[in-house]
């Protein structure tokens, strides 16, 4: 079970608070009675393999899908009783960085950071939208690109420019769905400390979805080991780690091989 | 509520009729989802343009191939029949009735419904398996306004617009064939095919091509909005955006003729 949550139970109020989630498509039960609570200014890792549910958690917690039972509140707002203006207006309040990327294929990299930013704060002139847009690319080091179609760019650059266009709304809570799926150990690196360089400028709240041990390490203020869709173990890295269940043991080792 | 995992899935009648049932539910709940938005702010006015050209500069070619061929062969089907009574004269207001009553909405349908639809039904089915209409969402845009509304609104718009194009171009294929072979001019021949069209001809056309417009826009939208399965199920949107698109624009043309003969007998 946990291994240590005292070293939270002093904190402010939780930006996101999770209690006894479970969801089901058909008869596969992919959470079976979650409990998470994420605080202001924290990196939490959620770790698992493929299939265990972890993007449908961070999936439940933008609204994108409906959990069968329990509760998830984000900046004190229970995601599934919100009517559509409301989740609308969450929404803003969160990012979501996805496995690959989701970029608007028909749009250059300027048109899809100004897309959300256009149509959410309608009040913006032309010379406030550019610096917007420059500013967010600056910050993930890839002003240069600012006029090419996605289809020109790299693995990591798609990634980073789907880091953009969600920070371009300024998130309080960032959700990242395998941000190093599929890269490069170099790239990956990069990707991470992309992660806490936007934690530190931008003050984000984060979940972050892998399986990818040196993301969880980098990036992860505590982790949560997602094992037959409940969090088996919480704690920081070495504690979540320091067990002798086989299956976490086991995990670790295959990473470790990689 | 109690979640009881271990309950077994039950059906209503079978499980292949209440999906027959749940999708009828879903395609309704679509299109009143469409009339709800299409009226409320904030209108996607320039996604609505960008459609528009899509939808008909890029059909533009393939039309004007289509219509010409379809008036200068139905031209030199008709004249051995007609001479045969020495009645080559009438070829042009037979061509135009024929054309403007029955060829141009159909044939401009069908040729949408191929080109534009499948290119719909792909588009936005690739959008979907690749999470983009999700990554709208999550940046609080409401991706049916941007995506279905904006494309259902440009092919009814543009069907009609096509349909007209189409009638020209279908009657200057005739045009060139009865010219060669009688050397009509150009204005006996128009005011020859114009004499037996009626304003009845024209609106019902029209309507007929708005109808057909709404009906590809719609299934293209609906098929790839719910598209799923990868890519697999991309190509499956495409293939069934057309085939069900004809289906019903077959259905429409048969409804839509009988209120036509209908209101034309009690004229």
């Amino acid at each position: 079970m946990a291994v240590d949550e005292t070293h939270i139970s002093n904190r402010a109020e939780p930006v996101i608070s999770i209690r006894n989630l479970y969801k089901s498509f058909g008869d596969n039960h992919v959470l079976q009675g979650i409990d998470m609570d994420v605080y202001k200014g924290e990196n939490v890792v959620v770790l698992g393999r493929s299939g265990t549910g972890k993007s449908v958690l961070i999936k439940i917690i933008a609204g994108l899908l409906k959990p069968d039972k329990g509760t998830v509140k984000v900046l004190d707002e229970e995601v599934d009783k919100l009517d559509k203006k409301a989740l609308q207006a969450l929404r803003l309040k969160i990012g979501f960085s996805f496995q690959h990327s989701a970029l608007y294929d028909s749009m250059t990299v300027r048109e899809n950071l100004e897309f959300p930013l256009i149509r959410n704060r309608k009040n913006l002139k032309r010379a406030q939208i550019n610096q917007s847009v420059e500013s967010v690319l600056d910050a993930v080091g890839l002003l240069q690109t600012i006029n090419q179609m996605p289809s020109e760019l790299s693995g990591g650059q798609r990634k980073r420019i789907g880091i953009a266009r969600t920070l371009i709304l300024q998130p309080q809570i960032m959700l990242y769905d395998e941000p190093t799926a599929g890269l490069d150990p170099i790239t990956s690196i990069d990707i991470n400390q992309l992660i806490n360089t936007v934690k530190e400028k931008f003050h984000t709240s984060s979940i972050i979805i892998t399986h990818d041990l040196t993301c969880a390490k980098t990036t992860g203020d505590r982790i949560c080991m997602l094992l037959d869709g409940q969090f088996k173990r919480q704690g920081t890295f070495e504690e979540v780690f320091d067990t002798d269940d086989e299956r976490v043991k086991s995990f670790y080792e295959y990473n470790f091989i990689q | 509520m109690e979640t009881n995992f271990n309950q077994p899935k039950r059906y209503v009648i079978s499980k292949g009729i209440d999906r027959f049932f749940i999708e009828i539910y879903d395609i309704v709940k679509f299109i009143l989802l469409f009339f709800k938005e299409v009226f409320s702010p904030p209108f996607e006015f320039q996604e609505v343009v960008r459609q528009c050209y899509v939808v008909g500069v890029r059909s533009l070619s393939l039309i004007t191939l289509t219509g010409f061929i379809t008036g200068l062969v139905f031209t030199k089907q008709s004249r051995p029949s007609l001479a045969e009574f020495g009645a080559t004269s009438w070829l042009p207001s037979l061509v135009a009735i024929a054309i403007i009553r029955a060829l141009a909405p159909l044939v401009t349908a069908l040729i949408c419904a191929g080109k534009v639809g499948s290119h719909i039904g792909a588009e936005l089915g690739s959008m979907k398996v690749t999470e983009q209409i999700d990554a709208m969402e999550v940046s609080a845009v409401n991706p049916f306004k941007f995506l279905v509304v904006s494309r259902v609104v440009a092919t009814t718009l543009m069907i009609p617009v096509l349909m007209m194009y189409t009638a020209f171009v279908a009657l200057m294929g005739s045009y060139l064939d009865i010219h060669l072979n009688e050397q009509t001019s150009f204005i006996a021949f128009f005011e020859a095919a114009f004499n037996k069209i009626t304003f009845l001809d024209f609106t019902s056309s029209f309507i007929r091509a708005l109808v057909y417009g709404f009906t590809i826009g719609m299934v293209g939208c609906y098929k790839g909005y719910h598209t799923n399965q990868g890519t697999e199920g991309v190509g499956k949107a495409a293939n069934t955006s057309v085939v069900v698109s004809m289906f019903f624009i077959f259905i429409e043309e048969i409804v839509i003729v009988q209120i036509i003969n209908w209101i034309r007998i009690n004229q």
